[in-house]
């Protein structure tokens, strides 16, 4: 009784202390945000706010400096908004209707492309950063948001294809062929019967663009212009200038502030991004 | 009618493949074309100087730096993240009161950026902020750590931010893959009087085997790619100590003017990625049966 | 709407090469018009596979397919007028039932109200109108089969196609199952092809049934012909249960009748062949008797409740034969068997064909 209660202790205290070590950091975050200047500097990471102070909340969002710009993190939050819904769409469409042929509608082949398309998911995007800034100069959408959106859904192309070729393809080959002795012809098996079955996929894989998308830091840097950074970039120039005066509150709002959508997203959606990678398709 | 019926499906793909393959692989020649150039500020792509940006590459003392802070990131981060991922794994799998909230506490690292991630342990570790005053300021007056600051011991700092954002990952691999073990086996190996650690030790870690491999195989992926993570927490510094090729390459090619070498290091990157993938991603497809 | 079907020379090579295999060798069927033609054979006779080419879901390496006359060679699923159920049924789960059995009306454009009466018609027929507003994951597995059927029959096509439909039924739903195709069979007067293995299937519903085997039709014929007049050895074999005994022997005529010897006996039966053949005697022509010639020890004995079946072991092996329920045979028993001189079949040794 002894031996299995204390393991039991143990079991509970390695798990609540690493409870901790994930949780912490976020803490911190929020409690320096809170504090001014000299609460940071008299107090520590740990130490509560003596007086809260939701200023650097304000400056975080409409006027601390990334670089030369002074007008906060506003700007790049609905940059990486207009950036990141057309993003998702767009390669989740492709997915799907890619998943659909490749599971389907095999032919010839098929298996190959799905297989040289299935690199695009490893592939380090770091070879195709030079190539894609002369394609956005050539089509005049260098450090545009539109050309954001475009190297986007491209990269997403590969991660969605295999999401949606996966799930489709469990699928029983006879509910296709039950549905063409119908009458129904390609787009109308698609839109009738396929897609009804999919939002287990659809959840995942838009959930999974979503963040990725938001989160990306490469090809915001790389790609955008003054006026179309996305918010993590926006983030990064303001916790990096070397202006004279480091505001570790401003830092941590804006910290916060950019990291809240995905948060947001994974705490609310999080259970049927696991439901749908577990999910199969619909018996009967 | 019927032959459109079997064109229809290759047209309606045909133009996203297009597109696709012309990003992945269209890129992936021109980057290599970029390589054997001398572009320096713009592409030049009279300047033919064959390997020459590759030679290059392999004599500077910063590359060498990058691709030693990419083996010790990589092993640290990969190691520490499936260590970590299969204890917390195997103690979640003990029927816990609270599973859930506490799944949800390891994996929310994983919804970052790496860009949030990197900036909020820049503040962590701080050198005279930070963690130093916080062990200072509890009793813990000799505690030292500039780790972030110090060109030896930087690295290890990004070790532990990444740590942090992906054990979570580790752990939902490893809980999913403890979760279809089928218990009977563990019921027959408790009949026959194996106790609890020697269970998980002789039959559930090897059934984990696939877990294992797949988990190294994506964190490795991620760990390739941090080009994020370095950038936020030390920007490849101090100096460039904590260079990776992501860094590297990037630094390169957007800053310093030197498109030719970036292109060369790309390479290099995809060299080494598409050494490990291309056999993986060729035994799994060969394996498969075709599916009718 | 009862067509035709007409099926001349069709063959279907899988594969390239040395890796070719033939599944389908000339095959050819003439389906009259409202027949209930069945397609019998072991797994991997390619009885499905010639089904899916009927359907026009895979196309043949050679060969003629007509409907109704038309050649429907290279044209779509459907627009071939042929409705099908599936093993699985195949129902779409995101659709009610009303809506399964409407799709295929709802795809030719068919106005809302002539579909909706259409539906209650056919769920009426099938006794399924109470099922009309559920999805397919709240049925029982003898429903779906219905509402499978149902949407077939609301096609009003003119050809019906069965893949195995009773195969994932419990033992006493297929027998109801069974009687309900039947019965639609003959309210509808569709031309029908049906795929089984299970040869009692075979022989309750079609009016022809065509066994096949390694892709070669071996026989077609009633019921009735493919019992009693089976052409090989293989159909012989196939259909009737227990299956029936098999004798290889030689015969020698001696005038109007012949002396057939085999390993551990003889038989003298009215049948005029010669040299080395195999005699096919089903268990319910072979007789106990005691003062037979005949003999051999009993190794089991099986009661069915309306038969008897006893396993002998004899010197060409073990034989079935059915005796009255009353019997008192035990197994070690030595018995006598005697064997009717009518119902005989006679195939060759050697090709196990029969001779007529």
């Amino acid at each position: 009784m002894n031996a299995k209660n204390l393991s039991r202790l143990a079991v509970y205290s390695v798990l609540l202390i690493a409870a901790f070590f994930f949780l912490v950091p976020l803490y911190v975050m929020l409690v320096t945000s809170l504090k001014d200047g000299a609460q940071i500097r008299a107090g520590n990471l740990l130490s509560l706010p003596t007086s809260l102070n939701v200023d650097a909340w304000a400056l975080a969002w409409s006027s601390a400096c990334t670089g030369v710009d002074c007008r906060g993190l506003k700007p790049f939050f609905w940059n990486s908004v207009s950036m990141a819904v057309p993003a998702v769409l767009i390669s989740t469409t492709i997915g799907a209707i890619n998943g659909y042929v490749l599971s389907m509608w095999k032919f010839r082949g098929s298996d190959l492309l799905f297989g040289f398309m299935l690199f695009g998911v490893f592939m380090p995007f770091q070879v195709v950063l030079l190539p894609m800034s002369q394609v956005l100069g050539f089509l005049g959408l260098s450090s545009s948001i539109t050309g954001l959106v475009m190297v986007h859904s491209l990269a997403g192309m590969a991660g969605t294809t295999l999401f949606f070729r996966n799930y489709y393809t469990a699928i029983p080959r006879e509910l296709v062929n039950a549905a063409r002795m119908d009458g129904a012809g390609f787009w109308r098996i698609f839109y009738r019967i396929v897609i009804p079955m999919s939002t287990p996929i659809l959840m995942v894989t838009l959930i999974w663009q979503f963040t990725n998308i938001w989160n990306d830091f490469l090809f915001g840097v790389a790609f955008s212009g003054a006026d179309s950074k996305p918010i993590t970039v926006g983030l990064n120039n303001m916790a990096n200038t070397t202006s004279s005066v480091k505001n570790y509150n401003v830092d941590m709002a804006a910290a916060i502030i950019a990291g809240l959508p995905t948060m947001l997203v994974y705490v609310l959606a999080g259970q049927y991004f696991v439901k749908g990678l577990t999910a199969g398709a619909v018996k009967g | 009618m019927k032959s459109f019926e079997n064109i229809l499906p290759k047209l309606v793909i045909a133009p996203g493949f297009l597109l696709g393959f012309t990003f992945i692989y269209g890129f992936m020649i021109w980057n290599g074309i970029l390589s054997v150039t001398n572009s320096r500020m713009l592409p030049n792509y009279s300047d033919f100087v064959g390997l020459e940006q590759y030679v290059r590459l392999w004599d500077m003392d910063r590359w060498y730096v990058a691709l030693k802070n990419l083996g010790i990131f990589t092993v640290l981060y990969v190691g520490v993240s499936m260590l970590l991922g299969m204890v917390l794994a195997i103690f979640l799998d003990q029927k816990i009161r609270f599973e859930g909230v506490l799944r949800t506490i390891y994996l929310y690292p994983m919804a970052l950026s790496f860009i949030v991630t990197g900036t909020a342990w820049k503040w962590i570790l701080n050198p005279s902020l930070g963690l130093e005053k916080l062990m200072h300021d509890l009793g813990w007056a000799s505690f030292s750590f500039d780790w972030l600051v110090q060109s030896d011991t930087a690295i290890y700092c990004i070790v532990i931010a990444g740590v942090w954002q992906s054990a979570g990952f580790a752990m939902a691999l490893f809980l999913a893959g403890l979760r279809g073990i089928d218990d009977s086996i563990i019921k027959a190996a408790q009949i026959d009087g194996a106790s609890l650690p020697r269970i998980y030790w002789r039959i559930i870690l090897p059934v984990l085997r696939p877990v294992v491999f797949s988990t190294i195989l994506v964190l490795s992926h991620l760990s390739i790619k941090a080009f994020d993570l370095v950038m936020a927490l030390t920007a490849g510094g101090p100096g460039y100590a904590t260079d990776v090729p992501a860094t590297f390459m990037f630094t390169m090619s957007f800053t310093r003017g030197q498109i030719g070498l970036g292109a060369a290091s790309a390479t290099m990157m995809l060299a080494t990625v598409a050494a490990i993938v291309v056999p993986y991603l060729y035994s799994e497809l060969r394996s498969k049966p075709h599916e009718r | 709407m009862a067509a035709p079907l007409h099926i001349a020379g069709i063959r279907k090579v899988f594969g390239k090469g040395d890796k070719a295999v033939e599944v389908l060798k000339r095959i050819n069927i003439d389906v009259a018009p409202g027949e209930f033609l069945i397609l019998v054979g072991p797994s991997g006779c390619g009885k499905s596979t010639l089904l899916n080419i009927i359907a026009g879901l895979e196309e043949p390496t050679e060969g003629e397919l007509r409907i109704n006359g038309k050649n429907v060679i290279g044209m779509a699923p459907a627009q071939r007028d042929i409705a099908m159920v599936f093993q699985s049924y195949a129902l779409y789960p995101t659709m009610s039932v009303a809506d399964n059995i409407g799709f295929a009306l709802e795809m030719r454009k068919v106005p809302k109200d002539v579909r909706t009466k259409r539906i209650h018609e056919v769920a009426a027929m099938l006794q399924i109108e109470h099922l009309l507003d559920r999805r397919p994951a709240q049925l029982s597995g003898g429903q779906r089969q219905r509402v499978a059927m149902g949407r077939a029959l609301a096609r009003d096509p003119q050809l019906f196609l069965f893949d195995e439909p009773l195969s994932n039924l419990d033992a006493k739903l297929r027998v109801e199952m069974r009687a309900e195709i039947k019965r639609l069979h003959l309210v509808s007067g569709i031309t029908t092809v049906y795929v089984t293995h299970d040869q009692i299937e075979a022989m309750t519903l079609g009016s022809r049934i065509a066994v096949m085997k390694d892709g070669i039709l071996q026989q077609i014929g009633t019921p009735d012909e493919i019992y009693r007049l089976p052409a090989n050895t293989y159909v012989a074999g196939f259909i009737g249960s227990p299956t029936m005994n098999f004798i290889t022997g030689t015969a020698s005529s001696t005038g109007a009748t012949s002396l057939f010897s085999f390993e551990g006996g003889s038989l003298q039966l009215p049948s005029p062949v010669q040299g080395k053949v195999t005699l096919g005697q089903r268990p319910e022509h072979i007789h106990l008797s005691d003062d037979a010639s005949w003999r051999g020890q009993v190794t089991l004995v099986e009661p069915t409740g309306a038969d008897t079946y006893v396993v002998v072991k004899t010197g060409v092996g073990l034989i079935t034969v059915r005796t009255p329920p009353s019997t008192q045979v035990k197994v070690g028993d030595t018995v006598g068997m005697t064997v009717s001189s009518h119902h005989n079949n006679w195939f060759d040794a050697q090709s196990s064909l029969r001779l007529s």
